[in-house]
């Protein structure tokens, strides 16, 4: 099993977890993905990789080194992302009783594996 | 072909599936490559149905090809996908007024109106309306105008604080007044980018938080489409943890964002009640008239 997909795996067996991609975050294209039927990975990517770069750049104008984890928040879930080394950024897509404290360790931890 | 174009086609046909061909559909119908750019818009729009900038590039597309029905039809698709949407409100109100309709124009760019109250060439259409005799009186809402103000018969003030100009509204003190804090580590920012009210903590304070302000223009719409897309509903919160602070993003209101910044020591839970908390006296803040 590659580390990828070691990742995916630790990710998306947390309770509330709809589903896990790896993702380039400098074009938004999928590397590897596990999702449930209903979430459009493409886009997960493509808007992801865009919220993130943002983001990063604008804790870079605050003279802070890049985000170690992002928490979108949502109505009906979320989205949670972790970079990690080479450009890549673990994503995954919660549901709102997802358990975000164990999704968040588990992604810190799995995104330092990526690579 | 020019090496922008050059680039961005390079980078499509690596990365059919990225949102390049926002960025290249545009800057083909800028240089006036209409077909080229309808064929790369319609391909965009092919992988991203729902994606409202998508169906916003084809109705420009098709408004400088002339086909005003086309450009209604896409700008009708993209405000079905994001209702708040003043690029096809503003775009339909053009086309409206093309047709002779200018009830319906205005009542389009009231809409828009609603959406961005901070976009001054709204009312200034709108005032204009009743006195044009030709259908000049609605900026069109093509890209070359849009991002080339000086042509514009319409003035922006958003464009002229982007060259330097002042802002119309300057940062306002005690708006955070009850928030623990006060305006430290708060940032109310608008649409365009401009910082409303609050300062960074950090050694050149002000400047700062002008440079993040900037970054963070448009973070609203994309955290929207992003939440949307994904069948999560409205976006509440973003919080962003980097080793040196935590960060996290509100919506006081559909133009504006708040930002908190406070030391990572401080659990990022309590923060986010913080920012809570301080987009609701920005809600009030705004809501009263600023």
């Amino acid at each position: 099993m590659t580390a990828t997909q070691a990742a995916l795996d630790r990710v998306t067996r947390v309770p509330g977890v709809r589903g896990a991609l790896v993702i380039s975050a400098a074009d938004g294209l999928v590397v590897a993905e596990q999702l449930m039927d209903g979430v459009d990975g493409r886009a997960a990517a493509a808007l992801t990789g865009s919220l993130v770069g943002r983001l990063g750049r604008t804790a870079e104008s605050a003279g802070l080194r890049p985000p170690a984890f992002i928490h979108l928040r949502a109505d009906a879930g979320g989205v949670l992302a972790a970079p990690g080394p080479d450009d890549l950024v673990l994503v995954a897509v919660v549901a709102p009783d997802a358990n975000l404290g164990l999704a968040r360790l588990e992604m810190l931890e799995a995104a330092g594996r990526l690579g | 072909m020019t090496d922008d174009i050059r680039a961005l086609t390079d980078r499509l046909a690596d990365e059919p599936g990225s949102l390049a061909f926002l960025e290249l559909a545009d800057a083909l119908r800028r240089r006036g490559q209409l077909d080229a750019a309808y064929k790369v818009a319609r391909g965009g729009i092919s992988r991203y149905p729902g994606l409202a900038d998508a169906h916003d590039l084809m109705a420009r597309v098709l408004s400088d090809q002339g086909d005003l029905a086309g450009a209604f039809d896409a700008w009708s698709t993209s405000l079905q996908l994001d209702p708040m949407r003043t690029s096809a409100l503003k775009g339909i109100a053009f086309l409206y007024f093309r047709a002779g309709d200018r009830n319906a124009a205005l009542t389009h760019l009231e809409r828009a109106l609603e959406a961005d109250p901070d976009d001054l060439t709204i009312p200034q259409a709108i005032a204009r309306l009743g006195s044009e005799p030709r259908p000049t009186a609605v900026a069109e809402p093509s890209g070359a105008e849009q991002e080339q103000p000086a042509a514009s018969p319409v003035p922006s003030d958003r464009h002229g604080a982007q060259n330097g100009a002042a802002p119309e509204r300057a940062p306002a003190a005690g708006v955070f007044g009850t928030v623990e804090g006060g305006d430290e580590g708060l940032l109310l920012v608008d649409a365009q980018g401009l910082r409303l009210a609050g300062r960074l903590n950090g050694t050149d304070g002000d400047a700062a938080g002008d440079r993040v302000a900037a970054q963070l223009a448009g973070v609203s719409r994309e955290a929207a489409r992003a939440a949307r897309l994904l069948g999560l509903g409205s976006w509440q919160t973003i919080a962003v943890e980097s080793p040196d602070a935590h960060l996290v993003l509100a919506q006081p209101s559909a133009d504006a964002v708040l930002l908190a910044r406070r030391e990572p020591s401080l659990p990022l839970g309590r923060v986010t009640l913080l920012a809570e908390r301080a987009a609701r006296a920005a809600r009030g803040w705004l809501e009263n008239g600023a």
